[in-house]
């Protein structure tokens, strides 16, 4: 049997969701096709959890990619495709990404395996984002080794405790459906691996209530600081990351399992807690660091 | 006093092609080479730990580095040296204050001009009698308590608590900072 996926034309975080449940639908060794090409936008987030979707599939599943050619264009200078035709068979012709000169992606789509990776990660980052806080952003100069220390926690989540590799994207663009056309620099990191609820139970730090789920957990590790490591210096990463997002008046969200739960900013009316939802293995967490307000006239 | 340069032992000793100190790997790799050279101190030497060399520093590695040494420093079988951070810019305070305060630690961070400062978890009143210390360059604890207005023993007992937490050492019968003083 052969499901079509059908990916929403604005890919996002939150419509996501809308292919996590086609897939819900059907058994885990299903032949799929991820069928892309009516899609015309997608967040960093949408891009690797795409990948991530591919590393789920029993079968290697097929892929569409987007019709439109700046679409297509885009993604292939993401760095997207690089991944995708190791993990998807890729229907048709895709573009060789080409060198664009100034460009809004501050790190194309990149693996996290192990630790060396995130030092890549943040020697890459440093220049670029310097540029970009300061300037589109508007933020202050120390906002710019802050956000290389939160994407580098958030590597470290992968090669901690997914078990499995898995990928981050930073790009910067105008958010024009919540902000009015402020820009926004947005951090993805995502994996299938064990995800925060099986983390926690491999070490024990099931927290003492009588609920246990992934929305739990999720707060337990989230908000709570918890870590599956019984260290006492362990889980300053993700508190780390949320003290940057406070500071900045940014927005951090974190699926996990059935669970997704975010820090909302004012400028932002999505829900802090969500259950319920169709399963998808690992963790993928997104952050949002918008324009400085004051600096927009 | 010994000069640690931990750019140099994050390339070097632990072989590391990095100026970043990020991941708890890198960090747990780093904290060993150091206390390596910290072992070979004799008792009540001073080490300034350079960060002059360093980049940034996350979370992560800013507990493995700065918070397990000075946990590791003040544990009973820990050899009886002293730490002195230099080289310390506002990126890295800003992943160290957050482990500090974490752990309830603090540390003596000596600038260039040979002024220094306490960072971390102290209270308003050992700050105030550590500078008081610090100002004198040395004090027995009988003339900070009346520089303060305080009782002998109370002062006595807050200078023992920043001894014990090697914010401070002895220098013979008096209490004394633990670099050299402007």
């Amino acid at each position: 049997m052969t499901v079509v996926i059908a990916v929403p034309s604005s890919l996002d975080d939150l419509t996501f969701e809308s292919v996590l449940d086609q897939l819900a639908q059907h058994p885990a060794d299903a032949k799929v096709i991820v069928d892309a090409r009516h899609s015309t936008f997608a967040t960093p987030y949408g891009l690797t959890a795409l990948l991530t979707l591919a590393q789920t599939r029993a079968e290697k599943a097929e892929f569409l990619p987007p019709e439109n050619p700046d679409t297509v264009s885009y993604w292939a200078r993401a760095g997207f495709f690089r991944y995708a035709e190791e993990l998807f068979d890729v229907r048709g012709h895709v573009p060789r990404p080409r060198s664009s000169g100034e460009s809004d992606v501050l790190l194309e789509v990149t693996p996290v395996t192990k630790s060396d990776d995130v030092h890549g990660v943040v020697e890459r980052i440093q220049e670029r984002a310097a540029s970009i806080l300061l300037n589109k952003l508007h933020l202050e100069s120390r906002a710019t080794m802050g956000f290389a220390m939160t994407l580098s926690e958030a590597c470290q989540n992968i090669v901690e405790h997914a078990g499995r590799g898995g990928w981050v994207m930073v790009q910067a663009y105008n958010y024009r459906r919540r902000l009015g056309g402020r820009f926004v620099v947005v951090i993805a990191v995502c994996d299938a691996g064990v995800g925060f609820r099986s983390s926690l139970e491999s070490g024990q730090r099931r927290p003492l209530s009588d609920r246990w789920d992934d929305a739990v957990a999720l707060e337990a590790a989230v908000v709570n600081g918890v870590s599956r490591y019984g260290d006492p210096g362990r889980g300053q990463g993700l508190k780390g990351i949320r003290g940057y997002v406070h500071r900045w008046e940014g927005k951090l969200s974190v699926r996990s399992g059935t669970a997704r739960i975010a820090l909302i900013p004012s400028w932002d009316d999505d829900v802090p807690r969500r259950e319920g939802l169709a399963f998808f293995p690992g963790a993928q967490l997104q952050i949002t660091i918008p324009e400085k307000v004051s600096a927009v006239a | 006093m010994t000069r640690i340069d931990v750019g140099s032992v994050l390339r070097h000793s632990a072989n590391l092609p990095f100026s970043d100190l990020v991941t708890r790997p890198t960090g747990a790799a780093v904290r060993r080479c150091i206390q390596t050279e910290l072992a070979a101190l004799s008792e009540g030497d001073v080490a300034l730990l350079d960060f002059s060399h360093i980049g940034m520093m996350d979370y992560s590695c800013a507990d493995e580095v700065v918070a397990k040494l000075l946990i590791a420093l003040a544990g009973q079988d820990a050899h009886a040296g002293y730490i002195v951070f230099h080289g310390i810019t506002d990126a890295h305070l800003e992943a160290i204050e957050v482990v500090l305060d974490h752990h309830g630690l603090a540390l003596v961070v000596q600038f260039a001009d040979g002024g220094a400062r306490l960072v971390g978890s102290v209270s308003d009143e050992e700050r105030a009698i550590w500078e008081m210390v610090y100002a004198r360059g040395s004090a027995a604890a009988d003339d900070v308590a009346d520089g303060a207005g305080r009782e002998p023993a109370e002062m006595a007992r807050i200078l023992e608590s920043l001894l014990h937490r090697r914010l401070l050492r002895h220098d013979g019968d008096t209490y004394a900072p633990l670099g050299p003083v402007q």
